[in-house]
């Protein structure tokens, strides 16, 4: 188990207050002045040398990313966005960062936009965390007051300005670049790249996003060194994580530890186990719903982190775990997730549009054992049709998880899906009606 | 993309308060000159905390004309995100999260407290016209489900009867305390708490 001494985020679950004086006895803002005094290449080294990855999911190295921003500042601004949209299932960590230790990720906005030069920081915080985003707020007020931020911040000569930018309820907004479209006051549809946002962003000018964990991380690799951090875990796969346990553990919880912990010791250790035991494990999602889910077999003797999950045909993601035992209905669960992104679709693409709606209504109908057996084939294509032909990563989100439910779980959906094809017997099912337009009579 | 119905009964006018408009201009403020656009999310939340929790047309017109900005760009935006309400809900307006980490955890058994204690379908006001409740996908507190949202309170590790409690302090003309209802601090590990103890114990 991780040591106590090496976790980033000391007021995870918020025993020793959120104010700046807390925030400080926590180490906060100690010898921040020295770091940005170091200069931009030393820092941009440094979070390269630490192997820090993009926390937000996809994982891409942080210092390299930092290092696409233009060296020289040209005619447009630069812009630093984070991203605090966290919306996918089975995901709640931004959420302690944001109302326990604000203080960790201001300071590193500071870090970053000095180091990207940009003069202006938004955070795009998802609606919902309204009570979040307004502690986030004291913070920054806090943080003006004594001069750590705004106009010759720490008296550093580096002026800063962050704002909170409200998202209302569009899990699409997580992706960099509706997040922008929407921070432009546009509804949330993702850009086609390139263009990236390194170098046309944010109101056409180079824009930097990073999530809430990546930068909150920063200071504390900064102060205590990049051998620190890239000495815990194993190369490529630095550092620590906050793990989100939720589903059928007894007791589901946020925990910071080492990358490339094992999967079985986080359930056990520090979520109590699984509800009846390891036996009655059915399925983990690892890394958030977008991330195929992985059979107790691999379970057993599976370690969390970005290399390990690819290596089994899944992702780290976001690293929010979801558990499901042998008492639910796999099926029934992947159905639910496919409802979840049929809804949260932004409706640009046509694969993913339609496709999304297809996937749920076919997998309810599989649930409820009203399905052919070739149609699980048919299911299988219809999600090879979406993955890769859309503008975002959304295509791959919702059809992964079907996939890997098909790929561990087809004889389960074989079993109970014996029906002959429906046209013979001219079945009526109500799931082939098209249910969107039914849904929700008063919505 | 969620579905929206425009209440059928629309007021003829809208303006902002003069506390709203003092939010208003602060928050455009916010945003560089002639990129004023980049507001109209937070003004059309402004509107709908102003307008009892739902926006009406006029205000999406208003904030067209306040913004400079083409009608039809803020109707876009306003019927495109799920969180601005475009017909009237209850004072307390319940969003219960019935995605897959909660669902595991018993979410239905709160969508049927809400059927049988408030209104059989949802977006309807119970009897007394204060609640109304509806489905709504991930609010992002997995490790404490079941979970919902009341307004801008969480309220959180539910299961039925904690939900009926929940009500009946409502119906009670009393607000229930929002956060976790397992009597745990925030997201740690129920009793099982291993990391960061000797900060508990400071």
């Amino acid at each position: 188990m991780l040591k106590d001494e090496d976790r980033i985020f000391q007021n995870l679950y918020n025993d020793s207050g959120v104010d700046i004086e807390s925030a400080k006895l926590r180490n906060d803002w100690s010898g921040t002045k020295e770091i940005l005094e170091r200069g931009r290449e030393w820092i941009i080294n440094e979070v390269k040398s630490s192997e820090l990855r993009g926390r937000g999911g996809a994982g891409f190295p942080t210092g390299l990313k930092w290092s696409f921003a233009p060296k020289e500042v040209g005619s447009r601004p630069h812009y630093l966005v984070i991203n605090a949209d966290e919306s996918e299932p089975g995901t709640c960590k931004d959420r302690d960062i944001l109302r326990f230790e604000p203080h960790k990720l201001i300071e590193g906005c500071l870090i970053a936009s000095y180091a990207v030069n940009a003069h202006k920081c938004y955070i795009y915080i998802r609606g919902e965390y309204f009570n979040e985003g307004q502690k986030l707020q004291t913070a920054i007020d806090e943080a003006y007051k004594n001069n750590l931020i705004g106009k010759n911040a720490l008296n550093s000569g580096w002026d800063l300005d962050i704002y909170i930018h409200y998202g209302a309820g569009a899990y699409i907004c997580g992706e960099e670049t509706a997040l922008l479209e929407s921070l432009e006051g546009k509804k949330g549809q993702p850009r086609l790249k390139p263009p990236f946002p390194a170098l046309i962003g944010l109101y056409g000018c180079p824009t930097i996003i990073n999530n809430v964990e990546t930068v909150a991380a920063v200071p504390t690799i900064l102060r205590r060194g990049a051998k620190w951090f890239s000495s815990l875990g194993r190369p490529k796969n630095t550092g620590t994580k906050i793990y989100c346990i939720s589903g059928n553990v007894n007791n589901p919880c946020n925990v910071e530890e080492e990358m490339g912990v094992p999967l079985k010791e986080l359930i056990e250790t520090h979520a109590g186990g699984v509800i009846g035991g390891w036996d009655n494990l059915k399925a983990v999602i690892p890394g958030g719903s977008s991330m195929p889910m992985l059979p107790k077999e691999v379970c057993d003797n599976m370690k969390m982190d970005f290399d390990a999950c690819v290596e089994n045909k899944t992702g780290l993601g976001t690293a929010g775990i979801v558990v499901i035992n042998n008492d639910q209905d796999i099926i029934k669960c992947m159905a639910r997730i496919a409802r979840f992104y049929k809804h949260e679709s932004c409706g640009q693409c046509t694969p993913c549009r339609e496709g999304s709606g297809w996937m749920w209504r076919m997998l309810e109908r599989m649930a409820a054992g009203e399905a052919t057996p070739d149609e699980v084939d048919m299911l299988f294509d219809v999600t090879k049709q979406i993955e890769g032909h859309t503008i975002c990563a959304f295509g791959e989100g919702s059809s992964w998880p079907v996939q890997g439910l098909i790929r561990h779980f087809k004889d389960e959906i074989l079993e109970r899906n014996k029906f002959d094809p429906l046209v013979k017997k001219q079945k009526n099912i109500p799931y082939l009606v098209d249910q969107h337009l039914l849904e929700k009579e008063n919505a | 993309m969620s579905i929206k119905k425009i209440h059928k009964e629309q007021p003829e006018t809208f303006q902002f308060s003069d506390k709203s408009m003092e939010s208003a201009n602060k928050i455009v403020s916010n945003y560089p000159d002639g990129k004023q656009q980049s507001a109209v999310m937070a003004l059309l939340y402004i509107a709908q905390r102003q307008n009892d929790n739902w926006i009406p047309l006029q205000a999406m017109k208003y904030i067209a004309k306040f913004l400079d900005m083409p009608y039809i760009k803020v109707y876009e935006v306003a019927t495109f995100y799920s969180m601005y309400n475009l017909s009237p809900v209850g004072k307390y307006f319940f969003q219960v999260c019935t995605t897959t980490p909660c669902m595991l955890r018993g979410a239905y058994d709160l969508v049927k407290v809400c059927k049988n204690k408030i209104s059989e379908k949802e977006n309807v006001l119970s009897e007394d016209g204060k609640i109304s409740w509806m489905e709504v996908e991930c609010l992002g507190a997995c490790v404490n489900a079941p979970m919902m949202q009341v307004n801008e309170d969480y309220y959180e590790d539910l299961n039925d009867k904690k939900l009926e409690e929940i009500i009946e302090t409502i119906y009670q003309n009393k607000i229930p305390k929002p956060g976790s209802y397992s009597g745990r601090m925030n997201a740690e590990p129920v009793n099982n708490r291993k990391t960061l103890l000797g900060n508990k114990n400071a």
